[in-house]
């Protein structure tokens, strides 16, 4: 019953979460100055035809309450309105750009898993000697590398100067899309590599002193069960709580990322669409990844009590 | 009147000297460039915005040190004028979430009851939206520049210092001093004020200095992508975006150097703001 109690207010959470950003979202608009036509147009010819198409798109000549539930109302039929720039629909525009930013997180993400959980394992199994010193500093030193910067330093050193890679463009067929990604997804990796290592870190340091473990090193079990069933299991909550958060830094941070490598994923479609003014691709993509965001998060909250049930009897003794 | 002494304050223990040489040189890099944004028209060596196509991507020769750009402008002269905007930005928004964060966080542990779980709500949706897509949807609102992203940014940044002071000040409001002050008749509003906020204040500077390296970090980013700081006007992160085609020919200098200038403002501010929580005693949570 603890279980179903917390599924049910995790989702409930989210549901909330997820209207009220729709509610900023769409509202948002409405803080601009103005008339909303001229908003919506900036930029583009005023003609008396264009009016009447955006008049009509976005319901203009209904107050803002009603638009926004026909606006609600189009997103659970999976329509996002009409892309002011390309002239198609945002479902379209976003499904073309989408296996891109889909590579590109995947396979940043799988980096951060292994480099940031190994670096913060073997950190932890030599607490205070040179590996771990040395992981603690080349960590602080990472973390403190901005995705751009990192884009930057790898097209300079590895696309540049020893054309190892290329730098630009997304690549054509699977293949040579991975290829163009490797760069990529290492940029966007760095900064996260050192937030999961040093998590990963003071984890499982603060398992290894438990009592639980020395028994189980007394025991006699071998040291690589100690610490495969009895550590890092253990240690797992923290992780996958950071990895949450994670999560959008990633989706943010792949906008800047791909505008640095000219990927073709939502990233970009993000910034090109704020610089050509088109303002129904930006509330699409904003709105998606805070939702992309938050379930994750409900996600996580829920995998917490599946791999360490006390989290459960916790939350409801609560 | 003061009936009783002011709470033993742990500003003091932020006095000792007993710095290690990475935080010395963290604060010298940061004082470097401070000095240099504030000076720049006085030290830098040339008018940062004049073009010489005689003298386009020079390399550094004695009289250009870090050499010229793609249209010639000394990039040492950049970099000086750059930092202006590059540091202006975040201490705007950390002076702004850090005012807008004290304020609230004060009010919801002070009154508690239903403000208090009203505001953690508002936070929780906050929290949902990264700062960087925040400033870069005000962007889309407002238009490009730093007037939008910096307001937005505060707005994304203040939560993080409202919840700090919150969870401080809770803390700190059960202890004897605060009711020392009550029994006397001190009013609520002038003991909150004066005399608690003092006490979580060097808590929160350190936040605040972190916060300062991440928003650094962010608004660069901004102007890289070509939303925030526009030409001309000198920015670190707008001098990397100008100088990519550059970089692509293997002229690295133009967009290395501001790249630099960011990795160091960082790491330095990383380590002042970690050195002053550490001597906190670490209240700080991750």
């Amino acid at each position: 019953m603890n279980i179903f109690k917390l599924v049910a207010r995790k989702l409930g959470t989210l549901l909330v979460t997820v209207f009220a950003a729709s509610l900023l979202v769409f509202f948002s608009r409405a803080l601009v100055p103005g008339d909303p036509v001229a908003f919506l147009l900036r930029g583009r010819k005023p003609s008396p035809e264009a009016i009447a198409e955006v008049t009509k798109q976005f319901g203009l000549d209904k107050p803002m309450w009603q638009q926004y539930i026909d606006w609600l109302g189009n997103l659970f039929h999976g329509d996002l309105g009409r892309s002011l720039q390309f002239r198609q629909d945002v479902t379209t525009v976003l499904a073309d750009r989408l296996p891109v930013t889909l590579g590109l997180v995947v396979l940043a993400g799988v980096l951060i898993a292994i480099l940031g959980l190994a670096a913060g394992i073997i950190a932890a199994l030599n607490r205070g000697r040179t590996a771990d010193r040395a992981i603690l500093i080349a960590m602080t030193g990472l973390g403190a590398i901005p995705s751009f910067v990192g884009a930057i330093v790898l097209i300079a050193v590895f696309a540049v100067q020893l054309g190892w890679f290329p730098s630009y463009g997304s690549g054509d067929g699977f293949a040579d899309g991975i290829f163009h990604l490797i760069l990529p997804s290492i940029a966007l990796a760095l900064t996260f590599v050192a937030l999961v290592a040093r998590v990963t870190r003071s984890s499982m340091l603060d398992q290894l002193e438990r009592e639980h473990v020395e028994v189980a090193t007394s025991r006699g079990l071998p040291r690589s069960r100690v610490v495969l069933r009895h550590v890092l299991r253990n240690a797992t909550g923290p992780i996958l709580t950071v990895s949450g958060v994670l999560v959008a830094g990633l989706l943010v941070a792949s906008s800047i990322v791909e505008q640095a490598f000219g990927l073709a994923g939502i990233g970009s479609l993000l910034v090109q669409s704020v610089d050509r003014l088109d303002f129904p691709v930006v509330q699409a993509i904003v709105l998606l990844i805070v939702i992309i965001f938050v379930l994750v998060n409900t996600i996580v909250d829920l995998l917490a009590p599946l791999i360490d049930p006390r989290v459960a009897a916790g939350a409801a003794a609560r | 009147m003061r009936a009783l002494a002011a709470p033993p304050s742990v500003v003091k223990s932020l006095r000792l000297p007993r710095a290690s040489g990475l935080f010395l040189t963290s604060l010298i890099v940061a004082a470097i460039m401070v000095v240099s944004a504030i000076a720049a028209p006085i030290l830098a060596p040339y008018n940062p915005n004049i073009v010489d196509l005689a003298n386009v991507l020079s390399g550094p020769t004695s009289a250009h040190w870090l050499g010229t750009d793609a249209l010639g402008r000394d990039t040492l002269s950049r970099m000086m004028f750059g930092a202006r905007s590059s540091l202006l930005g975040p201490l705007l928004v950390v002076v702004l979430s850090t005012a807008i964060g004290i304020l609230l966080g004060l009010i919801a542990a002070w009154r508690g009851g239903w403000l208090d779980a009203l505001l953690a709500r508002i936070f929780d949706l906050l929290f949902a939206f990264p700062a960087l897509l925040l400033a870069i949807l005000a962007v889309a609102l407002f238009g490009k520049g730093l007037a939008a992203p910096v307001i937005a940014m505060s707005i994304a940044y203040a939560p993080f210092v409202a919840r700090l002071v919150r969870s401080l000040v809770v803390t700190e409001r059960t202890r004897p001093y605060v009711a020392a002050y009550r029994v006397q008749g001190f009013s609520g509003g002038w003991i909150a004020l004066r005399r608690v906020l003092p006490n979580v204040m060097p808590t929160v500077g350190a936040q605040s200095t972190l916060n300062f390296g991440y928003v650094l970090a962010d608004l660069a980013a901004l102007s890289f992508i070509g939303l925030g700081v526009q030409a001309p006007t000198a920015d670190w992160g707008a001098m990397i975006n100008e100088s990519r085609g550059a970089l692509m020919s293997g002229q690295i200098l133009p967009a290395m150097a501001p790249t630099i200038a960011v990795v160091l403002v960082v790491i330095a501010i990383n380590i002042i703001g970690e050195e002053f929580s550490d001597r906190l005693g670490g209240q700080i949570p991750l």
